[in-house]
């Protein structure tokens, strides 16, 4: 089974390299974009075929390591 | 003073820490690896080093952080022990939730190596009795994530229970002027509620020769040497 967890900046906290890469994409004149936050995707491969295990596992690992729950907020997606 | 010196793999700065001790102290430190289980027996002080423990991969001092040795860190600071985080060892405390907050990005996204003006928020702990409150002392600071940030609620705790350990200012103690990378309130060290654990950003262990730039440093591992609390 896999599975992908994003990680993402919560609203409010500054994003400096989000900024710069803002201010890199305005640079090259295309036209639209508002704003950019970075953040981080993780792909995880799993030995598990049962989706409920899969998630409660991996929000375990959000917590203990993959997100700074003080700053970050994660996304958990099973993938089949 | 028994103090123990943990090295992780990515620390670079344990030798000028151990040597600063020893300058200090007048003993040898013990060398204590990442993957120990305890902290010897009777130590009163325990030094995270900076560095880039793991590369600093995934963010700053992360994976660190849930190395084997900081649950023997984390019991030794319930118990009252000092506990002292250099620069990486100061996003390591943070990360392990020692102390609160986060160090992000420099907001100039630069990584900054430079001599820095600090600003002693006060005297009265472990680790500053050697100063006065208000000292402008300078440091060297050598670092890419020292962005402190942490929601208002701490920040207003951490000031109303004046645990901002140092902050950064430029040689005329100006803080909003000396401030070299965003840092809420300007903060370049903070301590924890009991004042056991400080982390700081800057580099003191570098300032304690003429011959490498002064000795403003030196102040903070002679405090240590000279407390005499429980721990």
């Amino acid at each position: 089974m896999k599975a992908r967890i994003t990680v993402t900046l919560k609203n409010g906290v500054l994003d400096p390299q989000g900024k710069a890469i803002e201010g890199a994409l305005k640079s090259f004149g295309l036209e639209g974009i508002d704003s950019v936050r970075q953040g981080k995707v993780f792909d995880i491969e799993l030995d598990s075929n049962d989706p409920a295990k899969a998630e409660e596992l991996l929000k375990s690992a959000c917590e203990k390591l993959l997100a700074n729950t003080v700053i970050e907020n994660y996304r958990v997606e099973i993938l089949g | 003073m028994k103090s123990a010196v943990i090295t992780f793999p990515g620390s670079n700065r344990e030798g000028d820490v151990i040597r600063a001790l020893r300058q200090a102290t007048g003993h040898d430190p013990v060398s204590i690896w990442h993957q120990d289980a305890d902290l010897p027996k009777g130590t009163d002080l325990v030094v995270l080093p900076g560095g880039f423990s793991y590369g600093d991969y995934l963010r700053c001092g992360a994976i660190a952080a849930r190395a084997p040795v900081m649950d023997a860190v984390r019991a030794h600071a319930a118990r009252g022990g000092l506990v002292l985080g250099i620069c990486n060892g100061f996003q390591i405390l943070v990360e392990s939730g020692l102390l609160p907050g986060v160090l992000m990005r420099n907001a100039g996204l630069k990584f900054i190596c430079k001599m820095q003006h600090l600003k002693v928020g006060r005297s009265d702990t472990a680790f500053t009795s050697h100063y006065s409150t208000g000292d402008i002392i300078k440091v060297a600071i050598a670092h890419g994530e020292g962005n402190y940030v942490a929601d208002a609620e701490t920040i207003a705790r951490l000031e109303g229970e004046n645990r901002v350990a140092f902050r950064y200012c430029d040689a005329q103690g100006d803080t909003k002027a000396g401030n070299p990378n965003g840092s809420l309130n300007d903060i370049a060290g903070i301590y924890s509620e009991k004042l056991n654990v400080l982390g700081m950003m800057p580099h003191p262990e570098n300032l304690i020769e003429t011959l490498v730039g002064g000795t403003d440093g030196r102040g903070l591992f002679e405090s240590l040497s000279a407390y005499r609390g429980a721990a």
